[in-house]
């Protein structure tokens, strides 16, 4: 497993083409894009540096000790519903720190966009007390690079009856289905809805060097040990630092884009191992740090020429910041699904993926046939609303449930509504002594009655799965999320947007900023394969821009 | 350990029979399997049992209280049987050391209230298991109780190496088998659709 990697070494003095922050889905795609274009390429990551043999099955530490995610020990920050409130100390956006970043993390769903996503401002019109708006792309012009990233990241799956246009088929078969699969087929024939294979970027088959997935059932939130599950770090990384012209480093927390009297970035100051301040110089900078981040370093690289953040003229720096809803219907069954065993989820329901005016309000998703629960999360709330919470009955019930459970998770959007945001706190430091994120953010209306459409859809097809109990998720008002979505999003026009179409800044010519924080509308719900496609296409457009001089 | 002994001696004879697939597929599940073998055969090495931050008449205390809250029912393991008291007290001994008052001061009273309880014989870990239940009963609202619910769930379910969990007895207790691979059919409901492949 421990391959030798033909890593390069650059010094910080060095005056490379590209210092990248982050190394997550786009910090990797992008990275790869420049290196095997020839440049020369620094990734700084503010996590370590992990092998396979760190990536244990560890769920405590995995989601109550924040062991591969970024602690609010050391990086803490507060959060508030609005602006009246006083923000308390309080972790609300959740990010994977390591090299891979939250991808290295992820469940490996991978849903496109559709045409739709893109217009759907001009479609449905303006919502008022939202920045709710059309891209300034379409999904064509993404569509070759939702395919790169199906073959050069790794996707199994088979098109559904309302997926987009594709220009090429999947690489890869879906992956076998799981009996929370089997029992969505069910409901959804009897209902008239349609079931399809989820898409997912676990290989279903050895595919570009890496092996099927073993189905040991540790995907969501847990990095794969088998390199079966397609994130960057397992595909893009690696050919990245094989070019010879790529160096990862590890370790590297950075505190500010740094900018010339030119007003043109300079490269990156950063935080070392040891918590020295670095400075790596670079031609160009490419923010990809994750929609938390990004907003919070590019307002942390305030200047007098920038005095609201770097990229910021337009003040909408770190505002639009969207969650994307996740409840659902938790269902138990006569028999033994087992659905620890394998993948998160093999089937998806997407007819209610359209906003329907209809409704009365705006938003769609997906539900899925899913698990989600390992062992301690299921004894700390896997059981229905009334059973007993601690005794024999408590006991009894643990035991009989636990293979017989599923979820049937709904998946929504949520609107860019300016003042859901992430700002700097006035106050709070982290261990760093850089500013702390403040977030601000409480639902739209209409994504609240989104969420519980969704979920009556999803309790709907829990019962006509056959379903010997089954019980609707509580819908409380979000105060964090791992989505972290639209805080510097896209447009054509700079007095509302931070980057241009081809993720570009418009203040700051050699600047990039590509991530979550790109996307001008939220996803039904599952962002990453955007994210992606994104990346994709920005690491090739700006390879082009800077072959041409126009950097 | 079998299934990842056949999972080797398969891809061995798939890199024998010229599989070009099964070559690099080989190199790299091979590590990973061990690995994930190395994990899933982990609790054999249980840690040691000595009290760290309780003393061994709070930790009998506590040890009672978990195999309440999870209890051995229908022949299968509990709390009690998983070691989650050595989990309580090594958190309380590192990362969880701030709740030692409220685990010493809890402690002391469950012991009050079963010594107030009629014809008492002696502290909580006297009382029958259904006084210990009436007990706990009054207490299930208070914040020691609450830290001690999550706490025998840990300690239950986490891996052996935090303390609790001996040998996977929480896992097997769940009927959540720990296995580095598993193969199609995975449950009831998608046997027939796997088998028609």
């Amino acid at each position: 497993m421990q391959e030798q990697r033909p890593s390069a070494r650059f010094r910080p003095s060095d005056l490379v083409d590209f210092a990248i922050v982050g190394s997550g889905a786009a910090g990797g795609i992008i990275a790869k894009e420049l290196s095997t274009a020839g440049f020369t390429v620094v990734v700084l990551e503010q996590g370590p540096r992990l092998t396979e043999t760190a990536f244990d099955h560890d769920e405590f530490g995995t989601f109550m000790r924040n062991k591969h995610a970024n602690d609010p020990a050391t990086q803490p920050q507060t959060f508030r519903a609005s602006s009246a409130d006083k923000a308390v100390p309080q972790l609300a956006l959740i990010y994977g720190r390591l090299v891979g970043g939250s991808n290295a993390h992820f469940t490996a769903n991978v849903w496109r966009l559709r045409p739709l996503d893109f217009n759907e401002a001009s479609v449905h019109g303006a919502i008022e007390g939202t920045g709710f708006t059309d891209w300034p792309i379409t999904y064509d012009d993404l569509e070759p690079y939702y395919t790169k990233v199906d073959w050069e990241i790794g996707v199994s799956g088979v098109p559904g009856p309302f997926d987009p246009r594709r220009s090429k088929p999947y690489p890869m078969p879906p992956l076998p289905v799981k009996s929370s699969g089997v029992l969505m087929d069910r409901a959804a024939e009897k209902l008239g809805l349609h079931s399809q294979p989820a898409p997912m970027a676990i290989n279903s088959q050895y595919y570009n060097g890496r092996p099927a997935c073993q189905h040991c059932g540790f995907c969501l939130f847990f990095m794969c040990e088998f390199r079966s599950k397609s994130t960057s770090m397992a595909t893009m990384l690696p050919v990245a630092e094989a070019t010879g012209r790529c160096e990862i480093r590890p370790d590297s927390y950075v505190a500010r884009v740094e900018v010339g009297r030119d007003g043109r970035a300079t490269g990156v100051s950063y935080f070392d191992a040891q918590k020295r301040m670095q400075m790596q110089r670079a031609k160009a900078v490419v923010v990809c740090a994750n929609g938390g981040e990004t907003p919070r370093l590019l307002l942390n690289s305030a200047t007098s020429r920038f005095p609201n953040g770097l990229a910021n003229s337009s003040g909408v720096v770190g505002k639009h910041l969207m969650f994307n809803t996740y409840f659902g219907a938790n269902a138990q069954f006569e028999h033994p699904l087992n659905e620890y065993k394998s993948v998160q989820n093999t089937r998806i329901v997407l007819d209610f993926y359209d906003t329907d005016p209809k409704r009365g309000f705006y938003g769609g998703g997906g539900i899925d046939a899913r698990f989600g629960k390992y062992p301690i999360t299921f004894a700390l709330g896997g059981l229905p609303p009334g059973s007993p919470s601690w005794g024999e009955g408590y006991a009894r019930a643990l035991a009989e449930q636990y293979s017989r459970s599923m979820f049937f998770g709904s998946h929504g959007t949520s609107l860019p509504v300016p003042t859901n945001s992430v700002s700097l706190d006035p106050s709070l430091k982290d261990a760093w002594g850089l500013a702390a994120a403040r977030v601000t953010y409480k639902d739209h209306p209409d994504d609240l009655k989104n969420a519980a459409f969704l979920r009556s859809k999803a309790m709907e097809l829990a019962e006509a799965a056959g379903a010997l109990k089954a019980w609707p998720e509580p819908i409380a008002p979000q105060t964090n999320s791992v989505h972290l979505l639209g805080t510097c999003r896209m447009g054509n026009d700079s007095r509302t947007s931070v980057v241009d179409k081809f993720n570009r800044a418009h203040d700051v010519k050699n600047l990039f900023i590509c991530d979550g924080s790109s996307m001008v509308t939220s996803s039904r719900g599952q962002p990453t394969m955007t994210i992606m496609a994104l990346a994709f296409r920005a690491g090739e457009n700006i390879a082009s821009f800077a072959k041409r001089g126009e950097i | 350990m079998n299934e990842l002994h056949n999972r080797r001696a398969f891809l061995r004879a798939a890199v024998a029979a010229g599989a070009a697939w099964a070559a690099a597929d080989l190199v790299q599940v091979e590590d990973a399997l061990a690995w994930a073998g190395q994990q899933t055969a982990h609790g054999a090495g249980a840690p040691s049992t000595a009290a760290q931050a309780l003393t061994k008449a709070q930790a009998d205390v506590v040890e009672a209280m978990v195999s309440r809250i999870i209890p051995s029912v229908d022949g299968r393991p509990g709390a009690r049987e998983a070691g989650a008291v050595h989990f309580v007290d090594r958190a309380l001994a590192t990362f969880n050391a701030s709740q030692k008052k409220l685990y010493t001061d809890g402690i002391a009273d469950l012991n009050r209230r079963a010594k107030a309880r009629p014809s008492s014989a002696g502290g909580f870990v006297a009382l029958s298991p259904a006084q210990q239940d009436d007990v706990l009963r009054e207490v299930e609202q208070t914040p020691f109780f609450q830290a001690a619910r999550f706490d025998a769930i840990v300690g239950t379910f986490a891996l052996p190496t935090y303390g609790g969990n001996r040998d996977f007895t929480g896992w097997h207790m769940l009927g959540f088998d720990h296995q580095p691979r598993f193969q199609a059919p995975f449950g009831y409901y998608d046997a027939d659709a796997n088998r028609r492949g």
